[in-house]
């Protein structure tokens, strides 16, 4: 899965979570200042991530996805270590 | 099916997410053969895609036990499910910034009100709406954290949980005639979504460490809600109004 896929998944799921408009979901974005996602969304948003993408996000690494692109770059890593 | 909860039929409040304790009681009551109903507040969706983890499906009913009119409905809405139920569990508890993490002095008397109605009076209302529901043999388990002293940080959730500790003593007494028993866990400091909106849980993370005879494992849920599963269990047939503490042993030693 390429990074602009993860990235298009990342917004689907941030659409039907938040109500972020798919246009304002880039890697550069960050989740709380950019796109306004709440703490309790960003928790679902990592629920249906873990889903979506078949990784597992620890509680540890949740604290350091502060933009798009590190989710995406998380998911990139979990998905190259299955 | 076999299993300490063989044939149970639960209602469990409180799972938000799969580090909810709550969350883990309704695993293991699963795979200790009951039946699971869930209640879900504020963020339905989240409950929802959590609740999938669980071994078996289990439904979800809206509720927030604050609400008068969710709590009317309740029975109805358990009923087209299970036709009684022989357990709950009450895992709720809130209370706005102000209330925790060194603001006692200051906090507002509405803020306050709704710490104690939230986290405090919801295991009357939740009992109180079960009941029609319950028969001798039934049992009712709730979370605390023990309020026996006064915490750093802790504040108005300490006082509301001092008030949630008396509640269950009277529910108890009142309850007994009934066969119904009413107890808590006291559990140590656990990393949940709740514990994570505390300023200043970082000094229970430490004194744990430090005190607990047994240590204690901060992310494992498991020996709390195994604690709840014993008390919803037949095997505390003479117990109520107890306070049963998970905590490694913490309370017990002086620091």
């Amino acid at each position: 899965m390429t990074r602009e896929e993860i990235t298009a998944g990342l917004a689907e799921i941030l659409e039907e979570v938040a109500g972020v408009s798919p246009d304002d979901v880039a890697e550069d974005k960050s989740f709380t200042d950019d796109l306004d996602v709440d703490s309790l969304s960003m928790v679902e948003v990592v629920v249906a991530a873990e889903e979506k993408f078949g990784v597992k996000i620890p509680d540890n690494e949740v604290q350091n996805l502060k933009l798009v692109g590190d989710a995406v770059t998380y998911i990139v890593s979990a998905n190259a270590t299955v | 099916m076999s299993g300490l909860l063989a044939g149970k039929r639960l209602l469990i409040t409180g799972v938000i997410t799969d580090q909810s304790i709550a969350y883990s009681t309704a695993k293991i009551a699963q795979e200790q053969g009951a039946t699971v109903l869930l209640t879900g507040y504020g963020r339905l969706s989240l409950v929802e895609r959590v609740a999938k983890r669980l071994p078996n499906e289990a439904p979800i009913i809206e509720l927030d036990a604050t609400d008068p009119e969710h709590l009317e409905r309740l029975a109805d809405a358990v009923r087209e499910h299970v036709d009684s139920i022989d357990g709950v569990v009450h895992s709720i508890a809130f209370a706005p910034q102000s209330c925790l993490g060194g603001g006692f002095m200051d906090a507002p008397w509405e803020d306050v009100a709704t710490a104690l109605h939230v986290s405090t009076y919801s295991l009357k209302a939740l009992t109180a709406a079960c009941l029609p529901l319950m028969a001798p043999g039934g049992s009712i388990v709730g979370l605390t954290f023990d309020a026996s002293q006064a915490w750093p940080a802790y504040d108005w959730m300490g006082v509301a949980k001092a008030g949630l500790e008396s509640s269950a003593r009277y529910l108890a007494r009142e309850l007994g005639p009934k066969g119904i028993r009413v107890n808590l866990v006291a559990a140590g400091p656990l990393r949940t979504i709740a514990a994570k909106s505390i300023r200043g849980f970082g000094y229970f993370e430490d004194a744990w460490a430090q005190r607990s005879p047994l240590g204690w494992d901060l992310t494992d849920q498991v020996p709390t809600a195994k604690a709840v599963i014993a008390l919803l269990s037949e095997w505390f047939p003479a117990t109520t109004g107890e306070i049963l503490h998970v905590d490694g042993g913490f309370h017990a030693v002086g620091g």
